[in-house]
């Protein structure tokens, strides 16, 4: 996980999330109109930068060894499908999705329940130990996994999880606490108090005031620390590199690196995994970034 | 609870501490409160503590021993590791590169993404396609980057054909290889991954400013850029030095990238070696686990300073009521 994903929380507050000023006017508003055409076109530049090395990684996928190697920065001619046919169809491909589904899937459960329920205490019960929690976890961002490393190996080691997803996904955990927490608490805290009041008049316990009040508004805050969660487990590489030394447990991002070095000559082939890798975390990503944008954006007012 | 207290921006472990501590005393808990808090808070504390805290308390620990990563450490050398670690040219050259990526990164990717959310910074048709395209180096992964830019900076690779095509073959390099030019090209990449991030935080730190006020300097006849320069980026300034203190703070830890694209180079020659480069290749690569924890150690420290400071001087004012004053 990258240092900058892991630490994007420490924006703000979002008191409009929940706090009842409604945050959705969206439907009301005309269609925006055309920016100038000025506009798009530096912004048509700038991603065309942006993304010629991703063009040139799908492109080469379609291209062949020889095509690669008589010109390198060519387009497809003719354009082969048998590189990502051979990925498409090769069991160790799958084998890497699948782990790295399961373990982005149980890191993000986990980091967003378990985040969840301690910024409910720490937003919500009013007792001293509430803001050294979040101190604490406040001071986990300063904590990378880069020193904690080695240490961090030995202690899977010992606790008989070496090899596993499970040696994974538990330490992604943890690491992806502090960077929930932060976000999420500040989306607890603007609950309006009377909210709870009203529940408790209604008969509504602290438990029950969490999850019929406090979880849907918790909402948006929920999905951007889930997303941002996802990508940075997805994407994780340090941690499994120390981790996973078996390849049937690789994530895709070992998957990679290892279908890079064993077909180094292979260039087309390299190129052709490569690009199929990138999809999942892309996908994710598109669908829901407006969330994220969102989520941040409630944040950054403050 | 002490929303207003509470709402200033958060920005980190100095700052929020500060802020806690005025936090309500607490009343009375009953038992239930007592259980329920503890029930909530478990999971997530044990976790934490085992697997974060834990560890870099171990790697505080083991620095002080000259040892293999096998059983108990036994063989304690004092500040030994310490020494050799400060006094070793390699990690002189480590420091060097560190603070160049700290310092490129700012200054690169700073202005290129405030010029490029003013520009997006409008209602305007297809906003959100062109987020998710300028977004899109960011959200993959470390190891496709860097392989995919391995490929195309290689001597026979696509940067070299492009340049021979345009009868520019004179200007191909061995970019990678080259410890002349590894650090810039470094830069280079750390831009093109790096900088949608930051185009996405001031994006969103503008939607946040109050539309009322680019309204009024509108009607008070206000040019574009008098806006720009009087509203928009001065607004934005919390925005942005919560930024700089995230990419201070990753440019220092920064390993994956390195590590990927000049593995088989790394060393004081290939000119990009990081300070947790140095850290796996001469710490547990190399065998020798108290080493790699005491540079854990001093990465830590030094990391931990500087984020100190940068609170100090430069986050402080944003604590101390700067923006909600001035975005409410």
């Amino acid at each position: 996980m990258t240092a900058a994903v892991t630490s994007l929380k420490p924006l703000a507050p979002a008191e409009s999330a929940a706090g009842g000023k409604p945050r959705r006017r969206r439907a009301a508003k005309p269609k925006p109109e055309w920016a100038s055409p000025a506009v798009y076109l530096v912004a048509a530049l700038v991603i065309a930068g942006l993304l010629a090395p991703v063009a040139y990684v799908i492109l080469g996928g379609f291209r062949n060894n020889s095509q690669i190697t008589a010109d390198p920065a060519g387009l497809p001619d003719p354009w082969v499908v048998d590189n990502y046919r051979v990925v498409l169809t090769s069991s160790g491909f799958w084998q890497q999705v699948g782990n790295s589904t399961i373990a982005a899937a149980c890191g993000t459960i986990g980091t967003v329940t378990f985040g969840l329920m301690v910024s409910f205490v720490i937003a919500r019960y009013p007792f001293k130990g509430g803001s050294m929690l979040y101190m604490l976890f406040a001071a986990g961002l300063m904590f990378p996994m880069t020193v904690a490393i080695t240490p961090l190996y030995i202690l899977i080691k010992n606790l008989g999880l070496m090899n596993s997803l499970a040696g994974i996904i538990i330490p992604g955990i943890a690491f992806a606490l502090p960077q929930t927490v932060i976000i999420l608490v500040p989306f607890l805290r603007a609950i309006p108090k009377e909210l709870e009041e009203a529940a408790s008049l209604d008969g509504c316990g602290r438990m029950g005031f969490f999850w019929r009040v406090v979880v849907p508004l918790s909402v948006p805050g929920v999905v951007t620390t889930g997303i941002l969660t996802f990508v940075g487990s997805w994407n994780s590489y340090m941690l499994p590199l120390f981790i996973l030394t078996d390849h049937s447990k690789y994530t895709l991002p070992l998957g990679v690196q290892a279908f890079a070095s064993e077909h180094s000559v292979n260039t087309a082939q390299v190129l052709a995994f490569t690009s199929l890798s990138m999809i999942p975390a892309l996908v994710v990503f598109s669908l829901f970034e407006r969330r994220i944008v969102g989520g941040l954006t409630g944040a950054v007012k403050g | 609870m002490t929303t207003a207290a509470n709402s200033a921006p958060v920005s980190g472990a100095g700052t929020v501490a500060r802020r806690a501590r005025k936090t309500k005393s607490p009343s009375a808990l009953s038992w239930r409160d007592r259980a329920e808090i503890t029930a909530l808070s478990a999971p997530a504390v044990i976790l934490f503590i085992t697997f974060v805290i834990l560890p870099v308390i171990m790697a505080a620990y083991y620095g002080f021993f000259k040892w293999k990563g096998f059983g108990v450490p036994t063989n304690f050398v004092g500040f030994d590791n310490y020494r050799t670690i400060l006094t070793d040219p390699e990690f002189h050259n480590v420091l060097r590169h560190n603070a160049v990526v700290v310092l490129g990164s700012l200054a690169l990717q700073g202005p290129f993404a405030l010029g490029l959310a003013l520009l997006l910074n409008q209602k305007m048709r297809g906003q959100s396609l062109i987020r998710v395209l300028i977004f899109i180096p960011y959200v993959i992964s470390e190891v496709i980057a860097g392989t995919a830019w391995g490929l195309i900076l290689q001597t026979d690779g696509a940067v070299n054909g492009l340049l021979r095509k345009l009868g520019l073959g004179a200007l191909a390099n061995d970019w990678i290889s080259n410890p002349k030019t590894a650090l810039t090209i470094l830069l280079f990449i750390l831009t093109w991954k790096y900088a949608g991030f930051a185009v996405i935080i001031f994006l969103a730190g503008m939607q946040g400013i109050p539309e009322e006020l680019t309204e009024a300097a509108k009607v008070d006849g206000a040019s574009y850029w008098q806006i720009q320069r009087k509203i928009t980026i001065p607004l934005l300034g919390p925005t942005m030095r919560m930024w700089g203190f995230l990419s201070v703070i990753g440019s220092l830890q920064l390993f994956d990238l390195v590590y990927i694209i000049w593995g088989q180079y790394i060393s004081s020659t290939a000119g990009t070696s990081t300070m947790a480069t140095y850290m796996v290749v001469n710490g547990r690569m190399s065998g020798n686990y108290g080493y790699g924890n005491a540079v854990a150690v001093v990465l830590f420290l030094i990391s931990l300073v500087i984020a100190l400071t940068y609170q100090r001087f430069v986050l402080r004012r944003d604590t101390e009521g700067a923006l909600t004053g001035s975005s409410r």
